[in-house]
């Protein structure tokens, strides 16, 4: 095992960072003014980890299958690990991203118990046939509810419209139809090629003794690091956007869009990348950005309005939307207007007031434990240290942001996702 | 952590809350007046309006410069419900001054801003200008046509507006289209100027700076305000559930059926309620969770929560649009065990425990002691998190079995995707 402390001065955070010998990945943020405490457990899969190599063999497995194991996982011989952390006084959950899967709690009391449940339902399977089949109705009832969410289906949707082949297609919770080939052998394959300590990371946010953390994590959790899963994301996406247009039509009150462009996805200094997307997108129709003004001032769009810049396996996206009655006319003034400040460039000063805008925003969210946890672990499994964010912003000159708008917001990189009120009949 | 309550001004109260954990300064200005249909609607549109500009900053572009130089500062418009009250206003939030890289102050420059958008909007001739009525109208119209979007706010949103038809608890805080459409340049302008003299002021601090500070801060910047003859916010009218309950049932295009259902909770005893919702169907080892979600799996979500102030319950769920009898036939049967205290040991300390640690946890969160702060300005309902903990540990399985008993069921409002058997 070993350990040290990193300070972070600018932010004033402290980290206590483990290896144990399992490669089990541990951070502990001390907090010591607050009476929360939080431990977040995450394995390196998601819903795009749908096709690896194991044991030489290539395996493909149905869409849905990481957040179905989620939901079974909460099953323990003793009967629901769920129930057993609710009568504690903790409030777990879980959820399925794209590319991880978090287990985690939140709690005031009995942490050390709480934190051994975590470790122990998560690492240790337990579910029959019939458990899991009576699971598939409830997932079935969830995967029908973000079917009736507007603003999951334009984001599906688009996605679908952008890529020819990546899993970014394809939703986290599956459908109805992938999920239904989902047995307990194909959960238990997946759950020993995926959790096991070299893939997993904790995370601790409160007032706790680090050691007793790591002390715990050794006793609970399995020895051997397991084996290394190399996956497939697909073929390697080309820049243009394989489709231009989708539109459908829900129960809405009024369109809603998303328009998103295919960025160039390398996967080399992400957090930097990630920062430059985002300014990009401040830069371009953020509040305070001249076109942002212009459109809300036309009543093409209203305070519904935003954009951000995504990344996931092998693939990243910057997108913008909301309700608008005239979607095709905001998603070709967003990218004149990207060809305008391609052309004529950033005014430095507005670079500057959005660097130090972007900063805070991100220092703010930084009360959020879960944020903390999440940003901790999602930039380990990819590579970075996500609390070092005030240097990387100070690296990101505007010609690098100028660059990503020139390559990347681009007529043949773009698509257009519409969802339309329904039409009486 | 309990905020430090004062009054700064006549009907002016700050509630301060000093701490050094957080990473941000938080500070919230709100308007509270009973609602009301005939005013509701201009309550939601007006913070929209004043976001739009200040005399100082007329429109939104120099506003987001603003708040972009303060280091990514924000200010949100906000409109809520508490208890049978509509407060209105802004929160902002900005980072702690101590890890501003260029060492400048935010607090002052925070206050004014607020100052300034609640009190100096920028108008022309004694009005507001026109563009921005007419764009924020159209703005909360389509807000008001978006709740729609998520069937299960708009589920229980509609149980509301059923059951307490004629309440101003069946009000909805944003009004309602018909309202909206009517509002003028010249009655907002004067509903504005009604609200600054009249209306319960609250405000709220929660950081690092020194309460001396932040009150010089905030009476400069609030100096302006002219005050009249202030209105107490309203207490909740209690009433009691029809003879026979309502049911209330729509149709739309959804593939999941939402059914929520309201009782009417007549106890005083506000303690024991709170356990006996939870033991119902507040959190995750609840009868409703446990039993109609997990061993029945006839549904996504099934959830009850308990409106203090009003003395109300309600139960929200997605469920197969078939299953509504079974559902709402199971959901009853798991209300009439917790009535007749078919519980056990561990699910009272189970609730009772999720009860005090999210009372434990609180001051953790600015954003909750600001929600809780306005709250208790709102209901009259004054009590800390250690008063209401120690009533916790209290309440006994009789008292909680006696409160559920005085629930009577008044509504049940079901949203389904099925056609009507019959016409």
């Amino acid at each position: 095992m070993n350990k040290r402390e990193l300070l972070y001065p600018r932010i004033g955070e402290t980290v206590i960072e483990a290896t144990l010998d399992n490669g089990l990945k541990l951070f502990v943020v001390p907090k010591p003014h607050h009476r929360k405490k939080y431990a977040f457990f995450t394995a390196r899969y998601g819903g795009m980890d749908m096709q690896f190599i194991r044991n030489g063999e290539r395996c493909d497995t149905p869409a849905g299958i990481a957040h179905y194991l989620e939901h079974k996982m909460f099953d323990t011989k003793e009967g629901n690990a769920l129930q057993q952390l609710s009568q504690n006084g903790a409030e777990p959950n879980a959820f399925t991203a794209n590319a991880l899967t978090g287990y985690y709690f939140d709690c005031t009391e009995h942490f050390e118990e709480n934190l051994r449940i975590l470790l122990s339902f998560v690492s240790v399977p337990y579910f029959t046939d019939e458990s899991v089949e009576k699971e598939r109705g409830i997932i079935g009832q969830e995967i029908r509810m973000v079917e009736d969410s507007p603003d999951w289906q334009v984001y599906e949707r688009l996605l679908a419209c952008l890529y020819r082949s990546s899993p970014a297609r394809v939703p986290i919770a599956g459908t109805v139809e992938s999920i239904a080939e989902i047995t307990a052998q194909t959960l238990y394959d997946c759950h020993k090629a995926f959790y096991c300590p070299s893939n997993m990371a904790l995370c601790v946010v409160g007032s706790v003794d680090a050691d007793e953390v790591i002390a715990l994590a050794e006793e609970v959790l399995p020895r051997e690091r397991g084996e290394v899963i190399e996956r497939c994301y697909g073929e390697k996406e080309d820049d243009a956007a394989a489709e231009k247009r989708t539109v459908t039509q829900m129960e809405v009150a009024l369109p809603q869009f998303l328009v998103g462009f295919k960025c160039a996805a390398d996967d080399k200094d992400l957090m930097r990348q990630s920062l430059i997307g985002e300014m990009a997108c401040d830069v371009l129709l953020g509040d305070s950005s001249p076109l942002f003004q212009r459109l809300y001032d036309e009543g093409l769009i209203n305070a519904s309005f935003g954009g951000g810049f995504d990344q996931l396996p092998g693939v990243a996206v910057l997108c913008a939307g909301g309700e608008s009655e005239q979607p095709e006319k905001v998603s070709d003034a967003i990218l004149s207007e990207a060809q305008r400040l391609v052309r004529e460039g950033i005014d430095p000063a507005f670079f500057e007031q959005i660097r130090r805008a972007s900063f805070g925003a991100t220092l703010r969210a930084l009360n959020s434990f879960e944020n903390i946890a999440v940003s901790l672990a999602d930039g380990y499994f990819r590579g970075f240290d996500a609390l070092r964010f005030p240097e990387a912003y100070e690296s990101i000159e505007k010609a690098d942001v100028e660059r990503f708008l020139r390559e990347n917001l681009t007529e043949s990189r773009r698509a257009l996702s519409i969802i339309e009120p329904k039409k009486e009949d | 952590m309990e905020p430090v309550r004062r009054e700064i001004a006549p009907e002016v109260n700050l509630s301060y809350v000093q701490s050094e954990k957080f990473k941000t300064g938080t500070l919230s200005v709100q308007l509270i007046t009973p609602l009301d249909e005939e005013t509701a609607s201009f309550g939601a549109l007006l913070p929209s309006v004043l976001r739009r500009g200040t005399m100082a900053h007329p429109d939104m572009r120099s506003l987001s410069t603003a708040l972009d130089l303060l280091y990514g500062s924000s200010v949100g418009c906000t409109v809520r419900k508490k208890g049978e009250n509509q407060c209105i206003g802004f929160a902002a939030s900005f980072i702690d001054e101590a890890f501003v890289p260029g060492g400048e102050k935010l607090l002052e420059p925070m206050c004014d801003l607020l100052g300034e958008l609640l009190l100096d909007p920028v108008t022309r001739n004694g009005r507001f200008l026109s563009d921005y009525v007419e764009s924020e109208k159209q703005n909360l119209i389509d807000a008001i046509r978006g709740i729609i979007n998520d069937k299960r706010d708009y589920a229980d949103l509609r149980l509301l507006q059923e059951m307490c038809r004629g309440e101003r608890y069946g009000v909805d805080k944003f009004g309602s289209i018909a309202r909206v459409e009517k509002i003028t340049n010249q009655t907002l302008f004067r509903y504005y100027q009604e609200l600054l003299s009249t209306a319960h002021l609250e405000l709220f601090y929660c950081g690092s700076a020194e309460l001396a500070r932040v009150e010089g801060a905030l009476s400069r910047a609030f100096a302006p305000l002219q005050r009249g003859a202030v209105v107490s916010p309203a207490a909740a009218e209690k009433k009691r559930a029809p003879e026979t309950p309502r049911e209330i049932t729509e149709r739309m295009d959804v593939t999941q059926g939402k059914l929520s259902m309201g009782w009417r909770a007549s106890t005083a005893d506000a303690p024991a309620m709170m356990l006996a919702n939870l033991i119902f169907g507040g959190y995750s080892n609840s009868k409703l969770f446990l039993n109609v979600r997990e061993k029945l799996s006839l549904c996504y979500y099934a959830s009850s929560s308990y409106h203090r102030s009003k003395g109300i319950v309600t139960v929200s769920s997605g469920i197969e649009c078939k299953d509504y009898e079974t559902a709402k036939r199971e959901i009853l049967a798991q209300l009439e065990s917790v009535q007749r205290g078919e519980f056990e040991p561990w699910e009272i300390e189970g609730a009772r425990a999720c009860l005090i640690a999210s009372l434990e946890s609180r001051g953790d969160s600015a954003g909750r002691m600001e929600e809780n702060a306005l709250g208790q300005a709102a209901t009259g309902i004054r009590e800390t998190a250690a008063e209401l903990i120690a009533a916790l540990r209290d309440v006994t399985q009789e008292r909680i079995a006696e409160a559920a008993q005085s629930m009577t069921l008044d509504t049940v409002y079901f949203l389904t995707g099925e056609a009507a058997d019959h016409e």
